[in-house]
Order: C-alpha cells, then structure tokens, then sequence
C-alpha cells in the first residue's frame, strides 16, 4: 500500500455527529416545508441556506476537504463557488417574467 | 508512480504534486467540480422554472415527501458507512472495508428503488416529460423533474457499480449480470426500468473491460476516490430534494 498524504488524527465519533446534524437539517427542513412556514421566494432562499451547511459539512468531514491544504480548498471551492454564481444571472429574468407575465 | 503524493519544495526525480495530493484524487475532483457545473445547469433550470411560474404543479404530498426523506435518510446513512469504510481501508482493515462499503451498496439500491416507486407512481398519475396531469400551462415539469431525478438516479446506480467493482472486483460481474437480468425481465416492456435495466448491463461491460485490461487489488487510495464520488452524490441530491420535492409539496387534509 502506498503512502496516504492524508494521514490526519481522526475521530470516528465526529462522523457520527456530522451524521446526526445532517439528518436534523434534514428535518428542520421537511418541517419549514411541510407547515409551509414562507412564501414560495423566501422558502427557496431558507431551504437554500439550510442546504448549503449541509453541503459544507458533507465537502468537509465526509469529502475530508478540511484535511486538505489551503491552496486546494480556495481553489476547488472558489472556482466552483464563482461558476455557479454566474449562473445565478438568469434568476432576474425569471423575476422580471412573475412581475411582467408572460402572454 | 501515479499513486504517490509528492511533498511540494522537495528538490527530486519528480514534479511535485498538485496541491500535495496524489493525481488519482485531484482527477477525481477535478471530475466532481465538472459533474457540479452540469447538476448546477440543470438545478438553475428547474428552479428558474419554478420561480417564473405560479401555476408550478404541487403533486408531492405526504406519501411522497415521506418517501423522499426516507430517501434522503439513505443516502445520508450511506454517506456514513462509506466514510467509515475508508477509516477501515486506512486501517488496512480489508474485511470492514469491504463490509462498509456493502452497506453502503445497501443504502444506494433502497435509494434506487424507492426513486422506482416514486417515479412508477408518478407516471401511473399521468405524467410524462411532455405533460403532466395537474397544470396544463406548466408542460415544463415532467421534462424537468425527470431529467434532474433521471440524472441523479444514473449518478446513484453508477456509484453502486463503482463500489462494486472496488468491494468485490471480478465476484462483482456475476451479481451484476442477474441484477441486470432481474430488473429486466422483472419490469413491464412499457416500463422506463425495462429499457433503463441495460444501464445495468452497460456498466457490468464496462466494469468487464476495466478490470480486464487493468487487474489490479484496490487499495486505500482508491476506497477514498470512489468515496469521494459517493458522497457527492450524497451531495447533489441535498439540493435536490429541498428543490424538487419540498418546495413542491400539497398539503391536504
């Protein structure tokens, strides 16, 4: 077997924890949705964010992107993180067809 | 040599590595960040559509988003398991490796089905990727919902072959052939599964292929990099069932 770069000091423990968080977002977000808690906008946005924690505790603890050195986190994160908000460009046409209507 | 991390500043035979890391894991991610641009394309175009029409369909009520969190409980467990195979593959430990990374097989094919019955449901109702039963001026829904699902589900049942191939190398093809005859021969010929079961057979080739050109016993390296991919299926569908599902659910009753 080769030498691993990533030998870190692991704790078992700490997977199961980000496991349980996880599945407690999870929750959290079934219940904002299913008592529809916000309007349609502000829910995209709320279950957005409850998504994107979950992400970085998956990226960082299960993907072990936190063992990582920096220049791989900024890269890997920072061009993925700059492509998918150019793409949020389109979300201002999608508002303008609500307040314009589309015929 | 392609295996070996190379410490950067060390003055030697070789260009140190990219970021410190062995090549097999940066061209793993590398892939993971092209896989993200594509599910990114498809989410901002199902969420576009969502945004821009009041008239979205809401068929997903308490049976189905139950069935999502399931789900969603699955591949999250699965997320789990397969971190903890690694820590075994590190270990050196090859029997909890293969074991881990069998629960996590587990978890992947009860994703997979419940998917199954979530779609077959669906299609039962009337919807297809032109129309569906609930809007008639939303035609968008079936066509989107189906190629964002459609394309995770191919993602999931890739994964599950991958660990396959690495928990059990050449045992696996046989289990994959009869999986593939099973699903097969087991689903209606008018069902998508019927055609969809060649997937299957298409990754038992593949896999054939692979293994035959390049024998080899996996080791810890590569337990990590077909983790990395598991888990990013983990992490798609964690913006997918918040997109798809509940932002579309039908409260009654």
């Amino acid at each position: 077997m080769h030498t691993v770069d990533t030998h870190h000091d692991e704790d078992k423990s700490q997977y199961f924890w980000v496991w349980g968080f996880l599945l407690v977002l999870t929750a959290a977000e079934v219940a904002l949705a299913y008592n529809q808690v916000f309007q349609p906008v502000q829910m995209l946005e709320a279950l957005m964010i409850l998504s994107i924690i979950k992400s970085v505790l998956i990226i960082g603890w299960f993907m072990h992107l936190k063992y990582e050195i920096a220049a791989m986190k900024w890269v890997m994160m920072g061009s993925v993180t700059i492509c998918l908000c150019l793409m949020c460009i389109f979300f201002a046409d999608a508002f303008r067809i609500i307040h314009l209507g589309v015929k | 040599m392609s295996d070996m991390a190379v410490s950067h500043g060390m003055a030697g035979e070789f260009e140190p590595s990219l970021f410190g890391a062995y090549s097999k894991k940066i061209g793993m991610w590398l892939f993971l960040l092209s896989d993200t641009l594509t599910f990114g394309a498809l989410l901002f175009a199902y969420s576009y559509g969502r945004i821009s029409n009041p008239d979205w369909p809401t068929p997903f009520h308490k049976e189905s988003i139950i069935n999502a969190t399931i789900m969603t409980g699955c591949l999250l467990s699965s997320s789990l398991t397969m971190v903890l195979a690694v820590m075994a593959a590190r270990r050196g430990d090859r029997s909890w490796t293969r074991n881990w990374i069998l629960f996590t097989m587990f978890f992947g094919v009860a994703f997979i089905v419940l998917h199954g019955m979530e779609w077959t449901k669906l299609i039962a109702e009337g919807m297809t990727p032109s129309k569906n039963p609930w809007s008639s001026t939303v035609q968008q829904f079936g066509g989107t919902f189906f190629t964002l699902t459609g394309m995770h589900m191919v993602h999931v049942t890739i994964g599950v072959i991958y660990l396959g191939v690495v928990a059990l190398r050449k045992r696996f093809l046989p289990i994959l052939l009869i999986c593939w005859l099973a699903v097969w021969l087991g689903t209606p010929a008018d069902s998508v599964f019927h055609l969809g079961a060649h997937l299957i057979l298409i990754g038992a080739i593949v896999a054939g292929i692979i293994m035959f050109l390049k024998p080899k016993d996996y080791d810890a390296h590569d337990v990590e990099i077909a983790g990395l991919y598991w888990h990013f299926v983990d992490l798609v569908w964690m913006f997918i069932f918040p997109l798809v599902y509940l932002m579309s659910t039908r409260i009654t009753g």
